[in-house]
């Protein structure tokens, strides 16, 4: 089984399913020639042609129309946006078309279409480029919204995505694109969508994150474990709509629970995670469900995006003061 | 040393022309094309406009009388809708604005679900039962309906089939850069697309002028490389001949073009508005001189073929239509409440089953 980084894993996954069925095309912005500019769809004019991975002109808007129209036609295109920043020229054509044809034609016409853009910040990379957009699109109904943090999971959910018959924003974790390689398995099977992973079982606490993030929650269940403190940690993958089912499980039985988010604080997925538990588990908390999150300020340039972006300490700060609360017994 | 001139030469040129065929009172200005030769097809040309009005006028009253939500008119624009619902085939794909109304009923699109839509509900663009159940549905927000239609002429041309696109917009859309967009691209690939511009001079109370400085709209296409020319919209015979050249042009591998269409709102932008505050009558009266359905009625009576009573039955044909569209409107009961979910994926996820049970049980109580 080859170890793949995770944007080889997301290659792997286009590559894979292109060849299955011939409907699935790429466009954007220097997807063909070039590869895109993080190589995510290096080959694939090779293998596939100039017509099935479309270099499109310098029009974001036009990027997510297009994909509209193909999709429309029983196509199933995949849209690169280079950066998740750059998404917001396609939010019109995304949440005034792509989720409402189904819905505005009663399923006359749909919209099988998936938007992909790297996500989140850690590249030292200039404005606009470090966006975190998930709660943006995870708003707006008819949308499903995807965040990898394995390339595993960006393999499998990629193939769900594509896969799925309702309109996609598959937001890839930037800084994690080259970070590590895991095994992966070209074996054309999708992971579930709608889904969250419990990655790692443990009795004391729920650690919750998606994408990016994860990485650092990782390094904090870790740290917590040579502390005593056993962690569940759960990536919520899946960011819209929402496995609360899982969420809940957990907190039923760690009675502690920590969210995370590299996005702004108000208005981010955390809070509707935080909502869900008190509506739906707060007999079962010992301790205030908290927040790790981004500040509700404008994403900094490179000298102070580790200043913004959660770290591993942050989380094992939040962590303690649940702990602090509602003591181990 | 001597002064010399820069070596400036010219790249490129230009040119908007403006079709017509008919003058306003119907008479011919040149010889008209196969088509408008036809008695029976110029019959059914005048039909379509003469029923749109009608529907047109019932849909207002409607409103008026309290039994429609709001209402885009199509009045003064039914020669547009006309010649783009003749000169296109069946199997093409019309992707429309908001007042192509006419295109839509000569497309097989039912009165009835143009008032349902209207009249607030989603089953009004599900075209149950019609015959072409391909074309896009009304697009409300303006312009951004256009760039779409690059992905779907993409998709006609990839599968090799000999169809074309033709997407439709005001002249306000043309101020959008979603439409820019679109002219931009469309000819990179040479795709089997026409856009149609109906210029009514008006988008909501902003007139043509201050829309753009540009002396013409069609001339936005030569920015993308495309042919742009005009037509007199309110000339059914030359908006049709036109269309029907640039339709044909695309489906031959010819590429895209752009088509403005000259018309005039007749009336207020929507039920909502009142073009008063903002426009002068004089104005509109002296527009009402150009009426295309009074254009080729008159027409129609020049060359004999049209008689005092097919006129007055093709109206009360038209009105016994539009009442039954109405009928058949105000006869259809609401959509479960469970509807507003129903199509919003193809299946619900089972994380808003609950929320779709709880506008189901709303639904049940009195005064739902
Ligand atoms: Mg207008």
């Amino acid at each position: 089984m080859p170890e793949l980084n995770l944007i080889e894993a997301v290659n792997l996954a286009l590559r894979s399913e292109m060849q299955r069925d011939a409907g699935v095309l790429v466009l954007g912005e220097d997807v063909g020639r070039n590869g895109g500019v993080f190589r995510a769809t290096v080959g694939l004019l090779d293998a596939f042609g100039e017509e099935r991975v479309i270099d499109t002109p310098l029009a974001e808007t036009l990027i997510a129309a297009m994909a509209i129209g193909l999709a429309t036609q029983g196509f199933k295109p995949v849209a690169e946006i280079q950066f998740s920043g750059f998404t917001y020229p396609c939010i019109d054509q995304i949440v005034n078309h792509a989720a409402r044809y189904r819905h505005r034609t009663r399923s006359r016409l749909s919209c099988p279409m998936v938007l992909r853009a790297p996500n989140g910040g850690g590249i030292h990379a200039p404005e606009h480029h470090s966006e975190s957009v998930e709660a943006t699109f995870a708003h707006i109904p008819g949308l499903r919204v995807v965040a990898p943090s394995t390339p595993a999971r960006a393999y499998g959910l990629l193939l769900a995505a594509i896969r799925d018959p309702d309109p996609v924003i598959f937001l890839e974790p930037t800084r994690l694109y080259r970070l590590f390689k895991q095994a992966v398995e070209d074996n054309g099977e999708a992971l579930p969508l709608d889904t969250a992973f419990v990655e790692r079982e443990g009795q004391d606490l729920t650690l919750v994150s998606w994408g990016a993030m994860m990485q650092d929650a990782r390094a904090a269940a870790d740290r917590l474990a040579e502390e005593g403190i056993s962690v569940e940690l759960i990536d919520v993958a899946t960011i819209k709509p929402l496995d609360m089912d899982t969420i809940l499980a957990s907190v039923a039985k760690t009675g502690r629970c920590v969210i995370v988010q590299e996005s702004p604080r108000a208005g981010g997925w955390a809070s509707e995670i935080a909502a869900n538990i008190a509506e739906h588990g707060l007999l079962n908390l010992f301790a205030p469900v908290l927040r790790v999150s981004g500040y509700d300020t404008i994403m900094p340039l490179a000298r102070h995006e580790a200043l913004y972006i959660p770290d591993t300490e942050r989380i094992l700060a939040e962590v303690r003061k649940v702990f602090e609360f509602a003591p181990k017994a | 040393m001597s002064h010399s001139s820069p070596a400036v030469e010219r790249v490129a040129q230009f040119e908007v022309t403006y079709t017509q065929y008919l003058d306003p009172e119907g008479q011919p200005r040149a010889p008209l094309p196969d088509f408008a030769q036809d008695a029976e097809e110029l019959r059914r040309m005048y039909r379509a406009m003469v029923q749109t009005r009608a529907f047109d006028k019932k849909a207002v009253v409607l409103q008026r009388t309290g039994r429609m939500g709001t209402y885009a008119a199509c009045l003064g624009q039914e020669a547009i809708g006309t010649a783009i619902g003749c000169a296109l085939r069946a199997e093409d794909i019309f992707i429309p604005a908001y007042r192509e109304y006419a295109a839509q009923l000569l497309r097989g699109v039912r009165m009835r679900d143009i008032l349902l839509n209207w009249g607030g509900d989603e089953r009004g663009m599900h075209y149950e039962g019609c015959a072409i159940r391909h074309d896009f549905p009304l697009s409300v927000p303006i312009g951004s309906h256009v760039p779409q239609a690059i992905g779907v002429a993409y998709a006609l041309k990839l599968r090799r089939e000999p169809r074309v696109v033709l997407a439709s917009c005001g002249d306000g859309a043309t101020s959008k850069g979603d439409v820019y967009e679109a002219i931009s691209s469309a000819k990179v690939w040479n795709l089997p697309l026409v856009f149609l511009i109906s210029n009514n001079q008006w988008a909501i109370s902003l007139p043509r002028g201050r829309q753009t400085g540009a002396q013409t709209l069609a001339q936005k296409a030569f920015a993308g490389g495309l042919p742009g020319e005009q037509v007199d919209g309110n000339d059914v015979i030359a908006t049709r001949a036109v269309l029907a050249a640039a339709i044909e042009r695309a489906r031959s591998g010819g590429g895209p073009s752009l088509i403005e269409a000259i018309t005039y709102r007749l009336h207020d932008h929507t039920t909502a508005d009142d073009a008063r505050r903002y426009r002068n009558e004089a104005e509109v009266q002296e527009a009402w001189q150009r009426c295309p359905v009074k254009r080729l009625k008159q027409h129609l009576e020049a060359r004999g073929l049209l008689s005092a009573s097919d006129e007055a039955a093709l109206q009360q044909e038209a009105s016994a239509f539009a009442d039954q569209a109405a009928e058949e409107f105000l006869a259809t009961p609401p959509a479960s409440p469970a509807a507003m979910f129903d199509h919003l994926y193809a299946q619900l996820p089972k994380q808003y089953e609950w929320q779709r049970q709880e506008a189901l049980a709303r639904g049940l109580k009195p005064g739902h």
